[in-house]
C-alpha cells in the first residue's frame, strides 16, 4: 500500500510584470513552473530520494508535501485520501504525522530555547500528551538520536555542535511520532567527518521507527547510500525514476547521465568522460510544453520540444525514464 | 601526473602560524604550516570547517583582521622575503600582480552597481599602464578563456547565473597574469553540472597558462581530481602532505584515512560510510598534544603529552604521527567500523 501518492501534481508562481508593462504596454502575466505533472508514489516504510539541480522542484514539492503550499492542479493523496483542502483536527492530524528535517541546524533551531524545549515544542504545540508524559518522551527521544538526556536537555543551541544541532532537528521531528519525514538536504551544511554518523542516524530510526521519507539532496552519491529509489528532476519536471542503485550506475535519461557523469570522483587516477550537454540551464518561466530539458540535449528532435513523457506510478519499482528517444541513447 | 621538483619553489612556507586575540584566550588557528608550491603545480589543500585553512590563505594575502597576528619562519616567493616586505609594497607588487584570489562567494565579491567589465578594466588599469581601450581588449580576451561570451562584459552581477559570476572572478584573478592564483573553495555551492564545467575550465586554462594554482576546499572528491599534490589539514595544522595519487593510495594519517571513510563515492555505493566520533579542537591556547588525539581511535598516551613533528616517509610526503610505522595495520583497522566507535 502506497503511503503518499502525488498525482499530476503542478504548481505555478506567477511573475507580476512591473507597472509600466502591466497597464500601458499590457504584457501579460508570466508563470513560473515550478513544478509539471509530477506523479509519483512513496511506499511504507520506503525512502524516496530526489535529486536534481537547483530551480528542478524538489523543494516546491516538499512543501506541497508538508501541507505549507498549495499546488495549482492535480493532488496528494496521504493513505488514499487527499490532502488538498484539509481543514481543522484533520489538518492538525496531517501536520503532525508528516514532520521535516531542515537543511541548515545553524537556522532552524530557535537560539532562545534549551534542546528539551525545542523537541518539546510541537507536542506542546498541539497538546498531545499531559505534561509529564512530554517530558519523558523527550528524554526518550533525545537519548535516542544520541544525545544522552542528562548531559543535552538543559542545553542552548549555541553550546552544540552543528552535528548535535541536527541531532536536536532530528528529535524535533521524531517526537511527533510521524509516519512521514521529509528530509531536505540534512547533511549539506555538515561537515563530512560526521555526515555518515548523521546519515546512519536516519537509516537506524527509519528502521526502528517505521516511517516514509522523502530525501532531497543535490548529492548523488549520499542518495545512492541512504535511498531505496531515487527520482531525477529538472526544471519541474521528472526526467528519470527507479532503484536508486539502477537510477545511478545505469542511467538512461540524458539529463541524468549527464549529472551522473558530473559527479567528482574521490581518486586521482580516474578519468571521466564529458558530460554530453549543452547550454546553461536556464528559468522554468513560460516553458515550452515539451521537454525542457530538449534545449541542452544532444539526442532532441521535434517530438521532444512538442511533448513530454509522463511517469507513470502503476508499478512503483519500475525504472524509468522521461524520454521518447531511449532506443537511440542505448545503441549510441 | 607528479611533476619533478623544481630546485627553487614559487611559494615557499615555513612554520607559519596565525593567533587571533579573542576574549577567551589566544586563538591559535593555524600553526606549524611548512609547504611549497612549485611551478605550474595545482596544490589542493583539504579540511573541514575550522581547520584553519582559509586563516592560512588570509594571512598569505594579508587581509587577516586586527585581531589576527601572523608568525612565520620563511614565506618567500620567486626568491623574495614576503615577511619583510611593508603592506603597501605588498599591496603594489605582490597581491594580484603575483598572487592573486578567488574568493569562495564570487556572489559578494563583485561590486553590484558596476558593470562586470568595468570592474575587471578597473582591476588592469590600477596596476598597468595601458590604455583603456586596451584593457578592454584584454578583459574580452579573459572572458573567452573562462568561456563567457565577450558581450557579457556590460552585464551587472545580478544578471549573472552562480556559476557565470564564478567564471567572471576566474577571469578577474587571470588579468594581471598572477603566478600563483589561491582559489578558496571557488565551485562550493554550485550544481553539479556547473561546478564540472568550472573544472573542466580550470584544468584548461592551467594547460594554457603558466601560473600554480592552490586550491582549498571540503570536498575530497574535487581535490583528487584537480590536485598534484594535497595537503590535509586538521586543527591548525597540516596532517599529511603528499601527491595526491600517494594521498589516496597509500595514506599514512589516521584522520587521512577517517575523512577517506566518510566520503562516499558514486563509483562505489552502497559502501558503507564511517564517520569519525567527536568534533574538532577549539584550538584556544597552543597545541600541547596531537590535536587529532581525542579522536583517533589508534591514539597512544604519548600522543596526547606533546605535538608530533611531521615525518618525512618518501620524498614528498610528510606525516604529522608518531605511529607511521603502523599505517598498514592502520588502514585495514580503518576500514572496520568497530574501529571508530567512540
Amino acid at each position: 500500500m502506497e503511503i503518499l501518492e502525488l498525482d499530476h501534481l503542478s504548481r505555478h508562481f506567477e511573475i507580476q510584470p512591473g507597472f509600466i508593462d502591466r497597464v500601458i504596454r499590457r504584457h501579460p502575466m508570466s508563470y513560473i513552473k515550478a513544478v509539471e505533472s509530477l506523479n509519483v508514489s512513496i511506499g511504507n516504510n520506503e525512502i524516496l530520494g530526489i535529486a536534481g539541480e537547483s530551480g528542478c522542484g524538489k523543494s516546491t514539492t516538499c512543501t506541497m508535501v508538508s501541507g505549507l503550499l498549495e499546488p495549482t492542479s492535480g493532488d496528494i493523496r496521504y493513505k488514499g485520501k487527499s490532502i488538498i483542502g484539509l481543514k481543522g483536527e484533520e489538518l492538525r492530524q496531517y501536520r503532525r504525522s508528516v514532520q521535516m528535517i531542515f537543511q541548515d541546524p545553524y537556522e532552524s533551531l530557535n537560539p532562545r530555547f534549551r534542546a528539551a524545549d525545542i523537541v518539546a515544542e510541537g507536542p506542546r504545540a498541539l497538546d498531545l500528551w499531559d505534561a509529564d508524559e512530554i517530558d519523558h518522551r523527550v528524554i526518550e527521544i533525545l537519548n535516542a538520536v544520541g544525545l544522552p538526556a542528562h548531559k543535552y536537555t538543559e542545553r542552548f543551541p549555541h553550546e552544540l555542535s552543528g552535528g548535535e544541532r541536527q541531532r536536536v532537528g532530528i528529535a524535533s521531528a521524531l517526537v511527533m511520532e510521524p509516519e512521514m519525514i521529509i528530509a531536505d538536504e540534512p547533511l549539506s551544511m555538515l561537515d563530512v567527518s560526521i555526515r555518515a554518523g548523521i546519515l546512519d542516524l536516519i537509516k537506524e530510526l527509519q528502521e526502528e521507527r517505521q516511517f516514509s521519507s522523502i530525501y532531497v539532496s543535490h548529492d548523488l552519491s549520499i542518495l545512492g547510500n541512504v535511498a531505496d529509489r531515487v527520482l531525477i528532476m529538472y526544471l519541474g519536471q521528472a526526467m528519470e525514476i527507479g532503484p536508486a542503485k539502477d537510477v545511478i550506475l545505469n542511467p538512461r535519461h540524458p539529463y541524468t547521465r549527464a549529472l551522473v557523469g558530473a559527479v567528482p570522483i574521490p581518486d586521482p587516477r580516474s578519468r571521466r568522460a564529458i558530460p554530453n550537454i549543452r547550454g546553461d540551464i536556464s528559468k522554468p518561466i513560460d516553458p515550452p510544453p515539451g521537454c525542457r530539458f530538449a534545449p541542452r540535449c544532444p539526442h532532441a528532435d521535434s517530438s521532444c520540444q512538442a511533448n513530454f513523457v509522463e511517469l507513470s506510478t502503476e508499478d512503483p519499482n519500475a525504472h524509468q525514464a522521461a524520454c521518447h528517444k531511449l532506443d537511440i541513447i542505448a545503441d549510441g | 601526473m607528479t611533476k619533478t621538483a623544481t630546485p627553487e619553489p614559487l611559494l615557499s612556507i615555513r612554520n607559519l602560524g596565525v593567533v587571533y586575540s579573542t576574549s577567551q584566550g589566544p586563538v591559535h588557528a593555524v600553526s606549524n604550516i611548512s609547504f611549497d608550491v612549485h611551478a605550474n603545480e595545482v596544490f589542493g589543500i583539504a579540511g573541514e570547517s575550522g581547520c584553519g585553512k582559509s586563516t592560512l590563505i588570509r594571512s598569505l594575502l594579508r587581509l587577516l583582521p586586527d585581531n589576527g597576528r601572523m608568525d612565520a619562519g620563511l614565506c618567500q616567493y620567486k626568491g623574495q622575503d614576503l615577511t619583510a616586505m611593508s603592506d603597501e609594497a605588498f599591496r603594489k607588487n605582490i597581491l594580484w600582480q603575483e598572487i592573486s584570489l578567488v574568493p569562495q562567494s564570487a556572489m559578494a565579491s563583485f561590486n553590484p552597481v558596476h558593470r562586470v567589465g568595468d570592474q575587471i578594466i578597473e582591476s588592469i588599469l590600477a596596476h598597468r599602464d595601458i590604455s583603456r581601450a586596451e584593457a578592454r581588449e584584454r578583459s574580452a580576451g579573459l572572458f573567452d578563456v573562462v568561456g563567457l561570451q565577450s558581450d557579457l562584459m556590460n552585464s551587472y552581477p545580478h544578471e549573472f547565473s552562480g556559476g557565470m559570476r564564478q567564471r567572471a572572478m576566474i577571469a578577474m584573478s587571470l588579468s594581471l597574469d598572477p603566478g600563483l592564483i589561491i582559489m578558496d573553495e571557488p565551485t562550493t555551492g554550485l550544481d553539479v553540472l556547473v561546478q564540472e564545467r568550472i573544472l573542466r575550465r580550470i584544468r584548461e586554462i592551467r594547460a594554457e597558462i603558466k601560473s600554480s594554482i592552490i586550491l582549498i576546499t571540503h570536498d575530497i572528491a574535487v581535490i583528487a581530481e584537480m590536485s598534484d599534490r594535497i595537503a590535509i589539514m586538521y586543527g591548525g595544522e597540516v596532517m599529511e602532505q603528499a601527491t595526491a595519487v600517494d594521498m589516496f593510495e597509500n595514506p599514512h594519517h589516521p584522520y587521512t584515512l577517517g575523512l577517506k571513510n566518510a566520503f562516499p563515492s558514486i563509483r562505489d555505493i552502497g559502501s558503507e560510510l564511517i564517520s569519525i566520533p567527536g568534533s574538532p579542537p577549539t584550538l584556544v591556547g597552543p597545541l600541547t598534544s596531537c590535536p587529532f588525539a581525542p579522536r583517533c581511535p589508534f591514539n597512544l598516551d604519548t600522543c596526547h603529552q606533546a605535538n608530533p613533528e611531521s615525518i618525512n616517509i618518501g620524498t614528498s610526503h610528510q606525516v604529522r604521527c608518531i605511529r607511521t610505522a603502523d599505517a598498514k595495520q592502520f588502514r585495514k583497522l580503518a576500514r572496520e567500523k568497530s574501529t571508530w566507535r567512540s
